[in-house]
């Protein structure tokens, strides 16, 4: 079995007396799209949030490319090549896509000007709009405030930041849970396509058919803990559904 | 607000999505606001020309506006992150009062005292803007309450130090030239200074990753600090900047008066937020501008003065004054509407 890229194991994470995590495991393979799924409190997010460094687990390890890692702040998720799509998307929506692009990682013009912090919006707008037209994304108006653009839209401005700027993996909070049809389907060819680029992409979803369409592999967490690893086209929605609720207690080996 | 940008209004085609530029124009408080400044200009000189359009009467708008349009420069960036400053008007007056005990203490009246007053005056704004910016960001208290607590505190030192009675021993040097003076005998150096202010710091906010920070943590606090944005450091910055310039205001005010004023600023904090939020500055931060916090301080200085000029009696200023405010608050209340729908 290749070695997992991204590894949690034994993760354990408490708020105040709910124990969120209870010795979850999860595993994300090289250039793999992995759904996450769960029942509502399972602990998806939460796992998710401790391996994008915004909680810190109470116990258990993470491990990046074989190596044990600590990561404290996005920042260091970040540097890792870690990204995240937070169902809330995290836009900062008076300001315009390009903008939400580079947050945090703007680019700043040459020379003395640059020292002094003057932004390059020209090469920021353009580079932005390389980023949506590869990805697929349809802006019409590419300097309107990102508040003014559809769900879709602005999913899509979410995501394109977070391929853009990922080399190794990608996590992916709910991203269809707010969308239409044709925008669901958008998002799903958007997943394939950061895979195919050689980028893992972690997919929390309740949308079991969703998940079927795209994921690579499937595992399950139940109560704060991981219950099942599967493949796709080895088992059926059934078998992921049994998982998920406890009438199957274990998978196929974890 | 498209002008927080330096791209060029963007091309209007066929969007089903887009917000029509016309709305988007109409819906733009800093547009509206802006003609109703021309039309007031437009007003009072069709009415009083020669003495509304003389260069003394300009020069007097532009001195009158001088220190408040200082503490709007800054209360714009406060505003921008979803932030207000109450407690201008109390720093400023503390920093005049440290800033002439300091030049007193040190005599003379050259330059090198001049310069470690307002040397003292920046350092006490910039020490309460501090100590307001690590209260909101890192205790966490609401701003209101902050700046609110601060406001007392700085104008109780202020009282304190002088035992309530005005200082009245400015360096006549700093009186004759920054309160007094001109360039060429013209422009007042309190004009110019306040010019240059708002322009530095309108372009820093328009232009600079300092800006940029400033109006993605207004628009949303969480975005900017997954996205890595050291948003506690920044706000403590952001407060820092709004304190140092009411220090340079008190400065300002101190060389202007040639006495510290105490009793007079009470009222200074609104008129920079109402000033602000006129200019099209969102109470609930993400948007604004410093261009439109300068219409939104020459409003009221042009109406005060119009008014005089044309025999209204001046009182009807804060009426229209209160209506401007109330106008500008809802033009930002419909604009969020229209984008929530979406």
């Amino acid at each position: 079995m290749t070695e997992p890229i991204l590894e949690a194991r034994d993760i354990v994470k408490s708020f105040g007396r709910v124990r969120a995590l209870r010795r979850a495991s999860f595993s994300v393979l090289p250039a793999e799209v992995v759904a996450l799924v769960g029942d509502n409190g399972a602990g998806k997010s939460t796992l998710i949030k401790c391996l994008a460094g915004v909680e810190q687990p109470d116990a258990g390890e993470i491990f990046f490319e074989g190596k044990p890692v600590a990561i404290r702040t996005p920042t260091e998720a970040r540097a890792l090549g870690i990204e995240t799509v937070y169902q809330d998307l995290a836009l900062a929506s008076d300001l315009d896509p390009a903008a939400n692009l580079f947050l945090g990682r703007e680019v700043l013009r040459g020379g003395v000007l640059g020292k002094l912090g003057f932004l390059d919006n020209g090469e920021m707008h353009r580079q932005a709009e390389d980023a949506f037209t590869s990805l697929g994304v349809g802006l019409q108006d590419s300097k309107a405030p990102v508040a003014n653009m559809s769900g879709g839209q602005r999913q899509g401005v979410a995501v394109s930041r977070a391929v853009t700027w990922a080399s190794k993996v990608v996590f992916m909070d709910e991203p269809t849970a707010a969308l239409g049809v044709v925008q669901t389907r958008h998002v799903l060819e958007l997943i394939a396509r950061v895979r195919d680029r050689g980028i893992s992409v972690v997919l929390i979803s309740h949308n079991l058919p969703e998940v079927f369409q795209v994921a690579d592999r499937i595992e399950v967490l139940r109560l704060g803990e991981r219950v099942a690893q599967l493949k796709r086209g080895e088992v059926s929605m059934e078998d992921v559904v049994g998982a998920m609720t406890g009438a199957i207690t274990r998978g196929e080996a974890a | 607000m498209s002008e927080t940008t330096t791209a060029p209004p963007p091309v209007e085609e066929e969007a089903p999505e887009r917000v029509p530029w016309w709305q988007r124009f109409v819906t733009g408080s800093s547009t509206w606001i802006g003609l109703i400044l021309v039309g007031l200009i437009v007003v009072f000189s069709g009415l009083e020309y020669d003495s509304f359009v003389s260069t003394s009467n300009i020069r007097n708008i532009f001195t009158d506006a001088a220190v408040l349009l200082v503490l709007a420069v800054g209360m714009t960036f406060v505003i921008i992150t979803a932030g207000i400053d109450l407690s201008v008007g109390g720093v400023l007056v503390f920093s005049g009062v440290v800033s002439i005990k300091f030049m007193n203490a040190i005599g003379g009246n050259d330059w090198g005292t001049i310069l470690l007053g307002l040397a003292a005056a920046l350092g006490s704004g910039l020490a309460w803007g501090v100590v307001n910016g690590f209260l909101v960001a890192k205790a966490r208290i609401p701003a209101l309450i902050v700046t609110l607590g601060t406001l007392g505190m700085s104008l109780g030192f202020a009282l304190l130090i002088t035992g309530g009675v005005d200082e009245r021993e400015v360096p006549i040097k700093l009186i004759d030239t920054i309160g007094t003076g001109r360039l060429f005998d013209q422009i007042p150096y309190l004009v110019i200074i306040s010019l240059v202010v708002a322009t530095v710091f309108g372009i820093v906010l328009a232009a600079t990753r300092f800006g940029r920070n400033t109006y993605a943590i207004g628009s949303n606090p969480e975005a900017a600090r997954r996205a890595g944005i050291p948003v506690d450091r920044h706000l403590i910055k952001v407060y820092g900047l709004t304190g140092l310039l009411a220090g340079l205001a008190g400065f300002m005010s101190l060389a202007r008066f040639s006495t510290t004023t105490i009793g007079g600023h009470d009222a200074d904090n609104l008129q920079a937020i109402a000033a602000v939020v006129i200019g099209g500055t969102s109470l609930f931060g993400g948007i604004g501008s410093v261009l439109g916090s300068v219409v939104g301080v020459f409003i009221p200085a042009v109406l005060q003065n119009g008014f005089v000029i044309v025999g209204v009696q001046p009182f009807w200023q804060q009426v229209a004054v209160g209506a401007v405010l109330i106008g500008a608050v809802y033009l930002d209340q419909l604009r969020r509407r229209s984008q929530r729908q979406r």
